[in-house]
């Protein structure tokens, strides 16, 4: 080509820039590292300090004590606490493949109704689904009391509480998990693997032994170790179905109570066990894992062809939507219900509009919507600018202690809520650098701070996601054409990954309207946020109110399950 | 147009050795072919030109200039990458105009010049497409346009077509041979594929485990392969080992393991190669040089053998010949003669200024 051009050596020569220089890496990596350190790696030192001390001074006590065979509490807790999550990895997993294997092996009426209504208990914050499991199945539920009221029977024949309503709720909220893998696993299994299990001569049960179940294992022991972990930070179902010798419970009421050293100890013993998890996980997903990436043909669904198979298909199926929905269904009826209407009936009796426009016309019952909007919307901002950046990082660049990095990351996704409350508490109650030399804890910026920490990973996977997918060649080609790195980032990079970090934002913003378990323990008057003021209304009796809100919630999710929805489908991003 | 040098330039991978002392010349305008088999280091050796990987030592210079170190977006190259990496969200026009927005140029041209690149590449009218309109060789194009846009002092080519399928493969050689020509820009491809190699370049570097092996036009890199590897990668060949049985008036001659000798010139002994009398030395015929012989001919380098394989291609008959304990590949043009049969005796002429020592 003819010259012209506006790079002439002379000009390149004298240009040297900031950003090409090896150490640039290092400038842009240590921001990371910082805000880890101060708000995840140094709360959680914080509180071992404090569980490790007594008066200032160096003392076991306090494990001695949770140990003590004498005052038997904490390790009942402990021990109630494991087994209430391996029952759960159990139920659930038996619900999620079982779900996963119907719904993708075989064909009946219903089938794609409850293929969509599957992932349902995703959409429920933590507290709304416990509380519409209490007003549906508790002791004064709706359903036991129609029952009793149905039968003619002097008591309700059944009703949730106590460690079986724990594991009830846990298996509706959590075995999305296994039914996700799970049916990831089954599309991704070579039907003609089968066929030629079959071809060799084996039979439909030999090849489910031999070939199904083995090739699954490695998806069901990533679930199992995923819901086992989130079974022991489990903190809103043993609250409202009132079982206390729980590890989060253990700990929310040694906070109650002022015994804060405890609360450390309780918080360092299911941090470590919770971190240990972490590494099992991490373990074992980078150990074998059989995905096969064969092509050719792909499995039919095996129709229910008999008569009575079709009726039982179909009784069960509408059995499943029902079950599946009556959790929001009960939560839109009681939100129209008065306050305090309803006692001893099976359903309210009285309705009104009133509480949706009380929420958002007093100011009293605006104030939480407000608080949750806008602190969420502060931790999101945070999270994106983090999130990203530490997701570029770990995939793009190379530099000392990447292992780390990931590693410290991904640590507040492995800790309890409960656990990420008292850590902030343990080390924002008292000024230091990292809170600029402020007491954080009664102040407004603590909770942000919290949603920050829990949901940093969520912006994180989605985003590392996006870019390892982005071919590294994009980038490369900006800069044959002659972009800086920071334009390439701009005009290249950031626009390509777009969609998959709103989806994670999106996602961190919902998970923060929704947050309880950390909010209950570092709230203030002026700061409680929408799931707290359920959880209090939920106590005054103004189940309408507490309701209405939860509504709200659901609604905002809803709506951004569908836009992230509409954003990955059009994403066809990446030839 | 600049001329680009490879001062014995290396690159380790940590301990791992990229590629070893590459020391060469691209001349200002020349269309320069970086072949070999994959992991040869002849893409390192590309991204190194281009600012992706800094050498681990050697210089690198764009004619005057010193560019080893210099960051790929100051070296004004233009490159098509193997996915061609066009931006998804950009539509045709963005992506080529990309380059020009960097450098800030005014909108006008900037609409010009894209629009000239356009019609360069046969793709006036597509600017408002998305990229994932496009088809395999349509995006292949845009990537070109893109990477010509700018005005490049050297084009990266990294095996531009091994995504296309066969057909379209075919034109799109023709078409960047073309607008190379045209444009005269100093041009330096990557392949593997060694009769895409041969068709289009002035000049090509050979490349085995990070180490050239030979550069050279197509015919010399053909017709006098350096060694052994060289002579099998490019075209067909027989390798054969004998021992050097004489030494004498510029002629060699060699002695194989069963009772056929063959000479050959000096001349066409392998640079840094030296033969001596006794020793063993490999040497490569070309198959289509072989020559049918006479049944009744004899003479120097004529041999007789049996018929193991005989395959009717169409444009040639190729036969494999059982000589003793040898075999011989040839390749005769099909003039309608007659096809000789497995088991029938064949003679072969092997004309002395076709048998190259390997040493």
């Amino acid at each position: 080509m003819k010259s012209g051009s506006t790079f002439t050596p002379s000009t390149l020569r004298r240009r040297t820039s900031f950003t090409s220089s090896p150490y640039f890496v290092y400038v842009l990596v240590s921001p990371l590292f910082l805000v880890l350190l101060a708000y995840v790696i140094y709360p959680l030192f914080q509180t071992f300090i404090e569980s490790a001390q007594i008066d200032g001074s160096f003392s076991l006590q306090n494990y001695k004590d949770f140990f003590s065979l004498g005052n038997s509490a904490n390790l009942e807790a402990l021990w109630t606490s494991i087994y209430i999550s391996v029952f759960s990895v159990i139920t659930c997993g038996i619900v999620g493949v079982g779900m996963a294997f119907l719904l993708e092996r075989y064909e009946f009426p219903g089938r794609k109704i409850l293929s969509v209504l599957v992932m349902v208990p995703m959409a429920l914050p933590p507290l709304i689904g416990v509380l519409s499991f209490d007003f549906l199945y508790g002791k004064s539920g709706i359903i036991p009391r129609a029952l009793q009221a149905l039968l003619g029977l002097d008591q309700v024949p059944f009703s949730l509480s106590g460690i079986g309503g724990v594991l009830v709720v846990h298996t509706f909220t959590m075995y999305t998990y296994f039914y996700m893998t799970a049916s990831t696993a089954i599309r991704g299994l070579d039907p003609s693997l089968e066929e030629a299990a079959a071809s060799l001569g084996a039979n439909r049960f030999y090849i489910w032994r031999r070939i199904i179940l083995p090739m699954l294992t490695p998806a069901m022991v990533a679930s199992a170790l995923l819901v086992f972990m989130i079974a022991m930070a489990s903190y809103t179902a043993p609250l409202v179905f009132g079982v206390e010798r729980t590890m989060t419970m253990q700990i929310y009421l040694s906070r109650t109570n002022g015994d804060l050293d405890m609360a450390a100890t309780q918080s360092t013993i299911l941090s470590v066990v919770s971190i240990l998890f972490l590494i099992i996980m991490r373990w074992y997903q980078n150990a074998r894992n059989y995905q096969n990436m064969s092509k050719g043909v792909s499995v039919h669904r095996t129709e229910v062809k008999s008569k009575v198979g079709k009726y039982i298909s179909m009784a069960l199926s509408i059995l499943g939507v029902v079950i599946l929905l009556l959790p929001i269904l009960v939560l839109i009826i009681l939100s129209f219900s008065e306050d305090g209407s309803w006692t001893v009936e099976i359903l309210p009796t009285k309705y009104t509009f009133a509480h949706y426009i009380e929420l958002f016309t007093d100011s009293e019952t605006w104030k939480p919507i407000a608080n949750s909007l806008e602190m969420s919307s502060l931790a999101t901002i945070g999270n994106i600018i983090f999130g990203v950046a530490a997701a570029y990082a770990a995939v793009r660049l190379k530099f000392k202690g990447k292992t780390l990095l990931d590693i410290l990351i991904m640590v507040p996704w492995a800790l309890p809520g409960t656990v990420v409350g008292i850590n902030l508490i343990a080390a924002f109650s008292q000024p230091n650098v990292f809170s600029f030399n402020q007491v954080l804890v009664g102040s407004f910026w603590i909770i942000p701070l919290a949603y920050f920490v829990r949901h940093l990973p969520l912006v994180f996977r989605s985003t590392s996601a996006t870019f390892m997918q982005m071919d590294v060649s994009t980038e490369e080609a900006a800069r044959s054409l002659g972009a800086t790195w920071w334009y390439s980032f701009r005009r290249v990079v950031f626009p390509m990954a777009f969609s998959g970090i709103l989806v994670g934002a999106l996602l961190a913003f919902v998970q923060g309207i929704g947050e309880f378990v950390a909010s209950i323990l570092i709230y203030s008057a002026d700061t409680t946020p929408m799931s707290v003021a359920i959880f209090q209304r939920m106590y005054a009796f103004e189940f309408g109110t507490a309701c209405a809100y939860g509504s709200l919630q659901m609604l905002l999710i809803l709506i951004v399950l569908f836009i992230s929805q509409k954003i990955q489908g059009n994403s066809n991003i990446t030839i | 147009m600049i001329s680009v040098k490879l001062d014995h330039v290396s690159k380790m991978f940590g301990t791992v050795k990229g590629v070893e002392d590459i020391d060469i010349h691209i001349r200002s305008g020349e269309f320069f072919t970086f072949l070999g088999p994959s992991g040869c280091g002849k893409t390192t050796t590309l991204r190194m030109i281009a600012g992706f990987y800094y050498p681990t030592e050697g210089r690198i210079m764009f004619g005057e200039q010193d560019v080893t170190y210099l960051p790929p977006n100051k070296r004004n190259i233009g490159m098509v990458f193997q996915n061609y990496a066009l931006f998804p969200h950009l539509t045709v026009f963005e992506n080529v105009a990309f380059g020009l927005q960097v450098r800030k140029q005014s909108k006008q041209e900037i609409k010009e010049k894209v629009d000239r690149a356009l019609k360069l590449v046969h793709l006036d009218g597509y600017g408002n497409r998305r990229i994932d309109q496009l088809s395999g060789g349509q995006q292949q194009r845009v990537a070109l346009a893109r990477a010509l846009v700018i005005e490049p002092q050297i084009l990266l080519l990294d095996e531009p077509l091994s995504n296309l399928d066969a057909k379209l493969r075919e034109e799109t050689r023709v078409e960047i041979k073309r607008l190379q020509l045209e444009l005269g820009v100093t041009t330096i491809y990557v392949t593997h594929d060694q009769a895409e190699a041969m068709a289009m370049s002035d000049r090509i570097m050979v490349m085995k485990n990070g180490v050239i092996q030979q550069v050279g036009t197509p015919q010399e890199i053909y017709n006098r392969p350096n060694n052994e590897f060289v002579a099998s990668f490019i075209g067909e060949s027989n390798l054969l080992e004998g021992i050097v049985e004489e030494i004498h008036d510029q002629q060699i001659r060699v002695r194989f393991s069963s009772d056929w000798v063959l000479t050959g010139l000096q001349e066409n002994v392998a640079p840094k190669t030296t033969l001596t009398k006794g020793e063993k030395v490999k040497i490569s015929i070309r198959p289509e040089s072989i020559r049918e012989a006479k049944t009744e001919e004899n003479g120097e380098n004529i041999v007789r053998g049996k018929v193991a394989l005989s395959e009717f291609t169409g444009v040639s008959v190729n036969y494999i010949t059982q000589i003793g304990e040898l075999q011989l590949k040839s390749m005769f043009i099909n003039l309608g003669n007659r096809v000789y049969q497995r088991g029938e005796e064949l003679a072969l002429s092997i004309p002395k200024e076709s048998v190259y020592f390997l040493g």
